[in-house]
């Protein structure tokens, strides 16, 4: 299929911000190519189980819904509304100040007024209040009630496809309503009757299956991290191992598939091999639990928990002490916010310690999973790596807070640490726009697909303006993350907006300034750009 | 449309009001039996809204983190904004709470340069916080109807308030800065093309409501003087169940009564619960401490899983063949 043609950079930011004529409960949705993503096949939906496997698009008129699609899905809001305060509290508590409204990368983006979050969680509090609350029932549109039709359903699907669960507004909500949460729960409703995308549901199936999102068989991952070690071998000297599934390792490493798939992923999973290497960790990677990233939390809670459970799993198959995360956004959000909960507890492993310092890891004492930079910055820290930070002087650096570790952890200061003392020109984004007030790359939650590039490029627009200033200020041409959907999705909005700003993640950077031992002189960085002439090279 | 339906409920309301004014069976209605219907509605209302609100679980701790988690010894947290403990979320919620912190944060975008630029935007939450806290401050003010004697601190408030001595009767600040606030809000929700998108006929009458309130009040203080006395019996009688139907009190008194009855009754029932929902919030109320703590949800529901032996069995042969261990030969 071919993609709809994305207006150009100057058109697109000539937005729009005066809401419509009509109220939004009479303005139709309408499916513009290039602004959503394609639906959910049927084979992928019967691999995971799932409600109503079919074949259809969201702009066909039929939705081939099932017969009984309304009652299902205020069933399943009554069963949510009784499961989870939030989502009770949410449709009942916003008192519709608009804080929010232009605090979402969509809205900024797009200025249609169903991506301000308040209209966006309005799209299900109408309906809620229709069917579960007395003035609703009695006074309907007057109450902000409406009614269930398949219109609903449609611009649902829409507009729920159009949230990245960044919860970059439920930081400035005077109540902390967080978006993603209804948004999930909007997903979910939206599954019940089969109406999902490919670009969650394949990648889910999958990961159930091949225990990656991508579905790479054991063969094929171990090809790739072999390929990564001659890679790495050809740049540095030095021949590195890769261990798979080892029983009695005392960690277990789980990091996105993204990371052993694709440019420019994989220079950070380079960069994991080499740091292991170097300070000789007795870790493996394992094929069944080979992703650490999971598409279950923009379906469902209960596909977060079915893909999530491999890793515990398999921890305790191959009897490792602790567990040690790569870098990623979701998959951290997960881990942080609901592994233990939904797989816990698991008192089969150790409280995590760094075996080359001796730090505990108390904050990950319950759920015993250590994020890679916590790790990392603690080995700086220590004086256990030797780092020669001049490697990275052709490369000025900006740091983009991903989503999930900002919003749902506060891992600021820790990839900072490790950027600092892995490169001399380090540059900080507009403060508006990074921590907890950092901008969505545009294509999380799933939305990452070529079909959505139009909306993923007004959605990454604020993003990539904050990095557009430092690169015009201080020659910045290296965006860093610590998310592996970032590395992909930025790659791309860098090539639309700000042309000559590539992505890495922060431990491509380590590796390029690690002195690693017995190493040859190097001469190129980790994606084989010469290192010689170090100078700022705009074309890099 | 929902603002022209709002302002017409407000003056029906206000004709209803001066119209009982009239009538000897109304005004025992108006002064002696709604009070206590307003206010059981009030209080019922309030609690069965919360108790609905506590009895749905927290399944999941999913605090929203804004500032550096506790992590390694020598990295500095921000206990206030990414709480680890008991202390901290207090910390937080206070400061949510009396101070209005997340809305603190506001910043308004605007595109200058074909490159969206983010500018302080403070006044959402100055005239928020303004109004909120005068609100408070009045209806404490008016406890001194209801008390007798009168507490020493009732008093204190009120004299702090009129601390400027401004006018004949004394001007008080909380009045002139819920005056301001709740204008503020209003107009905003009118004129800002965006906020008038979205607001619905609650927000507007909300608004009206306690704007009518607050102007009754002010009528009653300042241009057509209330008898106090008749006005504290009635109070009394209220608190000790032998309301006296007052005579001769003035028909602003009246409506200023019927808006306060109102919006008693519209309190539970309206998105003014917030009052109450944003201390239940599970983004705010929990401490980030779910790496060291295990949090436990009660339905935590079993689900179908893909086991590694599964996993083993379909790709057994391309392992070996890989050189990757297995479980069975």
């Amino acid at each position: 299929m071919s993609f709809a043609k994305i207006p150009k950079p100057d058109d697109l930011i000539a937005i729009r911000y005066e809401p419509p004529e009509t109220p939004w409960m009479d303005t139709p949705v309408v499916f513009r190519p290039g602004t959503w993503s394609y639906s959910g096949t049927a084979k992928s939906l019967t691999a995971l189980g799932l409600p109503n496997p079919r074949s259809w698009q969201p702009p066909d008129d039929d939705w081939k819904l099932p017969e009984n699609w309304k009652e299902i899905i205020l069933e399943g809001m009554r069963e949510r509304l009784e499961k989870y305060r939030s989502f009770k509290l949410f449709m009942d508590v916003c008192v519709r100040c608009g804080a929010c409204a232009d605090k979402c990368h969509f809205y900024i983006g797009s200025g249609d007024p169903r991506n301000m979050p308040v209209l966006r969680a309005e799209l299900l509090r109408s309906v809620y209040r229709r069917y579960f609350t007395k003035s609703g029932k009695l006074f309907g549109r007057l109450a902000g009630a409406r009614d269930l039709t398949v219109d609903v359903l449609k611009e649902w699907f829409y507009y729920f496809y159009q949230c990245t669960e960044c919860r970059r507004c439920s930081a400035f909500c005077p109540f902390g309503i967080d978006q993603a949460e209804i948004t999930m729960m909007g997903r979910e409703l939206l599954n019940l009757v089969g109406c999902n995308i490919n670009w969650v549901t394949e990648p889910a199936a999958n990961c159930f299956r091949t225990g990656n999102h991508l579905g790479i068989q054991p063969g094929g991952i171990k090809d790739m991290l072999e390929f990564m070690a001659d890679d790495i071998e050809d740049r540095t000297g030095v021949r590195v191992d890769v261990p798979i599934n080892k029983k009695g390792a005392e960690i277990l490493f789980v990091t996105p598939s993204g990371d052993y798939f694709a440019d420019p992923g994989t220079y950070t999973c380079m960069g994991y091999l080499m740091l292991f290497h170097e300070i000789g960790l007795n870790y493996t990677f394992s094929t069944y639990a080979s992703e650490g990233g999971n598409f279950g939390l923009f379906s469902s809670h209960e596909m977060v928990k079915r893909l999530n459970a491999k890793i515990y799993a398999e921890a305790k198959r191959l009897g490792v002490k602790w567990i040690l995360g790569g870098e990623c956004g979701h998959m951290w959000r997960v881990i942080q916010q609901y592994m233990d909960t939904m797989n816990g507890p698991a008192d089969f492993l150790e409280e995590p310690v760094s075996p080359l310092t001796g730090t505990r890891f108390e904050n990950a004492r319950s759920t015993k999973m250590v994020h890679i930079v916590e790790f990392t910055a603690d080995l700086i820290r220590n004086g256990k790596l030797k780092l020669d930070p001049s490697r990275n002087d052709g490369i000025r650096v900006t740091f983009h807070d991903s989503c999930n570790p900002a919003r749902a952890m506060g891992l600021f200061e820790e990839p900072r640490y490790i950027i600092n003392h892995a490169c001399n020109h380090f540059y900080e984004m507009a403060e508006d726009t990074i921590r907890e007030k950092t901008l969505c790359c545009g294509g999380g939650a799933g939305l990452g697909n070529d079909e959505n590039m139009e909306m993923r490029m007004r959605g990454g627009m604020p993003r990539a303006m904050a990095v557009k200033q430092v690169k015009e200020k201080h020659g910045v041409n290296r965006l860093a993350c610590i998310c592996a959907i970032d590395r992909a999705t930025l790659t791309s909005l860098m090539d639309y907006w700000v042309p000559g700003v590539t992505v890495s993640g922060v431990h491509e950077l380590l590796a390029n300034a690690l002195v690693m031992t017995g190493e040859k002189e190097r001469t190129t960085d980790l994606r084989g750009e010469p290192l010689e002439g170090k100078t700022v090279d705009e074309t890099l | 449309m929902n603002l022209l339906t709002s302002l017409i409920a407000v003056l029906i309301l206000t004709l209803l009001a001066a119209g009982i004014a009239f009538s000897a069976t109304l005004s025992f209605l108006l002064t002696a039996v709604l009070p206590y219907a307003a206010f059981t509605v009030f209080i019922v209302g309030f609690i069965y809204r919360v108790v609905q609100w506590a009895k749905a679980p927290v399944p999941f701790r999913i605090t929203t983190t804004c500032g550096q988690e506790k992590s390694l010894p020598w990295i500095r947290t921000n206990p206030l904004e990414n709480p680890s403990g008991l202390w901290g979320v207090i910390g937080r919620m206070a400061l949510e709470i009396f101070l209005f912190r997340s809305l603190f944060r506001n910043t308004k975008m605007d595109i200058l340069q074909k490159r969206p630029v983010y500018g302080s935007a403070k006044w959402l939450w100055f005239f928020g916080l303004l109004f909120h806290w005068s609100l408070l401050i009045i209806v404490l003010r008016h406890l001194r109807f209801f008390i007798e004697p009168i507490a020493p601190w009732v008093n204190g408030l009120s004299a702090v308030d009129g601390f400027f001595e401004i006018g004949i009767p004394t001007l008080y600040l909380s009045d002139a800065a819920i005056l301001t606030g709740l204008s503020f809000l209003f107009l905003r929700r009118v004129v800002v093309p965006q906020v008038r998108y979205i607001s619905l006929f609650t927000d507007y009458f909300s608004l009206l409501l306690i704007l009518g309130v607050v102007s009754t009040g002010l009528l009653m203080r300042h241009f057509f003087p209330a008898d106090l006395l008749q006005v504290k019996n009635l109070a009394l009688g209220w608190v000790t169940f032998s309301p006296v139907v007052p005579k001769g009190i003035g028909t602003v008194f009246y409506i200023h009564l019927c808006f306060v009855f109102v919006l008693m009754a519209w309190f539970p029932m309206s998105k003014l619960m917030h009052m109450a929902g944003v201390f239940l919030n599970p983004t705010r109320n929990l401490a980030n401490d779910n790496r060291m703590r295990r949090h436990l949800n009660p339905w935590n529901t079993p689900v179908k899983v893909h086991t590694y032996e599964e996993y083993e069995n379909e790709f057994r042969e391309k392992m070996k063949l890989a050189g990757l261990p297995v479980e069975k030969e």
